[in-house]
């Protein structure tokens, strides 16, 4: 599958779980209208890294690099990541 | 009672191993030392034997002739032995295993099985008993107890009887425990003191032939933590023993594990015990449910309870007198109580361990204890067992993860993960409920019968 696809699944599993109403995802949507609070991003993050085998956050902290804003600019980290 | 050899009733009692039996009654004219007792009269001694039953001759040997006999638990290799001995000041050490260069020019006489025919010197002392605690963290400290005070919560009954919670003439006693730690020690104390028989598990005896070696020898009353119960009933060989008295202590037991309990051994009276090395025996909780009663907080007899800062605290005769460390913080506070660092909440008249202070969860600033939320996921019938800890998160600075064992005949997936984790949210708040599950073939307790939580 997909990173991209990978990654949305997570979100709407996440959101459905946690009882949050997620908007529509596309690329220019800031992650802090996703409908996700921090508590749900954590739980995506954590079970990315054990489907996608990468946890880009701590990472690109260690390099001063910004943590992405938008969901396109999350996809495109872990696609990053994925492929390095 | 001043010293263990004074009870006529020690003597009555054998110890039974998966290598023999050893009665203690010999040692009313025998010795197990190849030395004469007198040697250590006054001497600060440590214990350190391969065998518990080495261990027990010794104790009883020695009490009321040394002035301080040091427990060492298995694990404890030559570096550590040089560090308990310094520590208590040692002069002396009783072993079953060659003398390590660690050990330097201490005294070392040998324990040993063959008897030696020998008088029973005078015991005028009270000697001070010295337990390790476990050190998941650093260095075990040295915990100094009298006999008085561990065996203040014993009651021997001379009839036999159906309830006791304590030894009686017609019980044969048997523990997962280790006689070297305070849970064990208790037990062999229990048995001890009643002259009960005492069946105790080798170290490397695996759990099914104890549990048929316990069986053979009728045992009737047992004890261990809830993961030596948890591994005793995933083992076919817990059916074969039929004990009256089951006793949980030294970890959380919550319900679905006495629940359990209750179901594999429908004639036996399963209790949990509240007890700690430093704390003592607090109390004993006979009604099948976990947590306790609000009311013995108040209603306890020799055992004063208080809560603070969310952690019960304890103060009476059974407490540890001090630790042999310099360097360790004060066991007591200035007002005589042991904080023990079990944290507990009060709900509907009834107080439940939530956990140790020091192994709660902080995610992004809310706390977790990982025991309630394995409480709630052992409540699924799928699971055997649950192991819950931290993972560094980038966004939280922790996440909440579960390893899960299955019943036998389950099997985990991604449909059964989703159910466990609604199962969670149905009775925890958000940050509680694990973020991953994940299904593992068995989880690990360490030698002192714990879920081994570091890691």
């Amino acid at each position: 599958m997909l990173i991209h696809n990978v990654i949305f699944s997570h979100f709407e599993q996440v959101a459905k779980e946690q009882d949050k109403q997620l908007q529509p995802l596309h690329d220019n949507l800031p992650l802090r209208d996703s409908g996700l609070d921090s508590l749900c991003l954590a739980i995506v993050v954590a079970r990315l890294e054990d489907e996608l085998g990468v946890e880009p956050f701590s990472a690109a902290a260690a390099d001063d690099r910004p943590f992405p804003t938008t969901i396109g600019e999350f996809v495109n980290f872990y696609e990053v990541a994925a492929h390095a | 009672m001043l010293s263990l050899g004074e009870s006529q009733n020690v003597f009555r009692c054998t110890i039974r191993t998966a290598t023999g039996d050893v009665p203690l009654g010999l040692l009313r004219n025998h010795s197990c030392l190849d030395a004469a007792a007198s040697l250590l009269d006054g001497a600060s001694v440590v214990v350190w034997t391969t065998h518990p039953a080495e261990a027990a001759m010794a104790l009883v040997e020695l009490d009321g002739i040394a002035r301080r006999l040091v427990l060492c638990p298995p694990g404890i290799g030559p570096d550590l032995l040089a560090y308990a001995m310094e520590t208590a000041e040692a002069s002396a050490v009783v072993s079953d295993q060659p003398r390590p260069e660690e050990a330097g020019a201490a005294t070392w006489i040998r324990c040993q099985r063959e008897l030696q025919p020998a008088a029973r010197p005078a015991r005028s002392r009270e000697t001070e008993w010295v337990l390790l605690t476990s050190g998941t963290t650093g260095l075990p400290k040295l915990v100094a107890h009298t006999l008085a005070g561990l065996t203040d919560a014993i009651r021997v009954e001379a009839a036999p009887c159906m309830r006791c919670s304590m030894g009686c003439s017609s019980s044969v006693w048997s523990t997962f425990y280790d006689i070297r730690r305070y849970g064990g020690l208790q037990i062999f104390l229990r048995a001890a003191l009643s002259g009960a028989p005492l069946v105790l598990p080798d170290s490397r005896e695996p759990v099914a032939d104890f549990l048929a070696r316990a069986a053979a020898c009728g045992i009737t009353h047992i004890s261990g933590t809830p993961s030596h119960w948890r591994a005793a009933l995933m083992n076919l060989g817990a059916k074969s023993i039929s004990p009256r008295y089951v006793r949980l202590s030294g970890e959380i037991a919550d319900q679905a594990i006495l629940n359990n309990l209750s179901a594999a051994y429908p004639k036996a009276q399963v209790i949990h015990a509240f007890a700690s090395t430093e704390g003592g025996v607090a109390f004993e909780v006979t009604d099948g449910l976990a947590g306790f009663p609000e009311h013995y907080v108040a209603s306890l007899k020799g055992v004063e309870m208080k809560m603070e800062d969310g952690s019960l605290r304890l103060r009476s005769n059974r407490l540890a007198t001090r630790y042999l460390n310099h360097d360790a913080a004060p066991l007591r506070s200035a007002d005589g109580f042991v904080d023990t660092g079990d944290l507990v909440e009060l709900r509907d008249g009834r107080y439940f361990f939530m956990g140790r202070r020091d192994g709660v969860i902080n995610i992004g600033g809310l706390k977790v204890h990982p025991e309630e939320v394995e409480a709630v996921i052992n409540r699924h019938p799928g699971v055997f067992v649950s192991l819950v800890r931290t993972r560094r998160s980038p966004i939280t600075g922790a996440v909440v993860t579960a390893d899960v064992a299955l019943r036998s005949g389950e099997n985990g997936g991604p449909e059964l993960a989703r159910e466990l984790l609604g199962f969670c949210r149905s009775s925890l708040a958000g940050h509680k409920v694990p973020a991953v599950i994940k299904f593992v073939p068995q989880i690990a307790i360490s030698e002192t019968g714990k879920l081994i939580r570091n890691g």
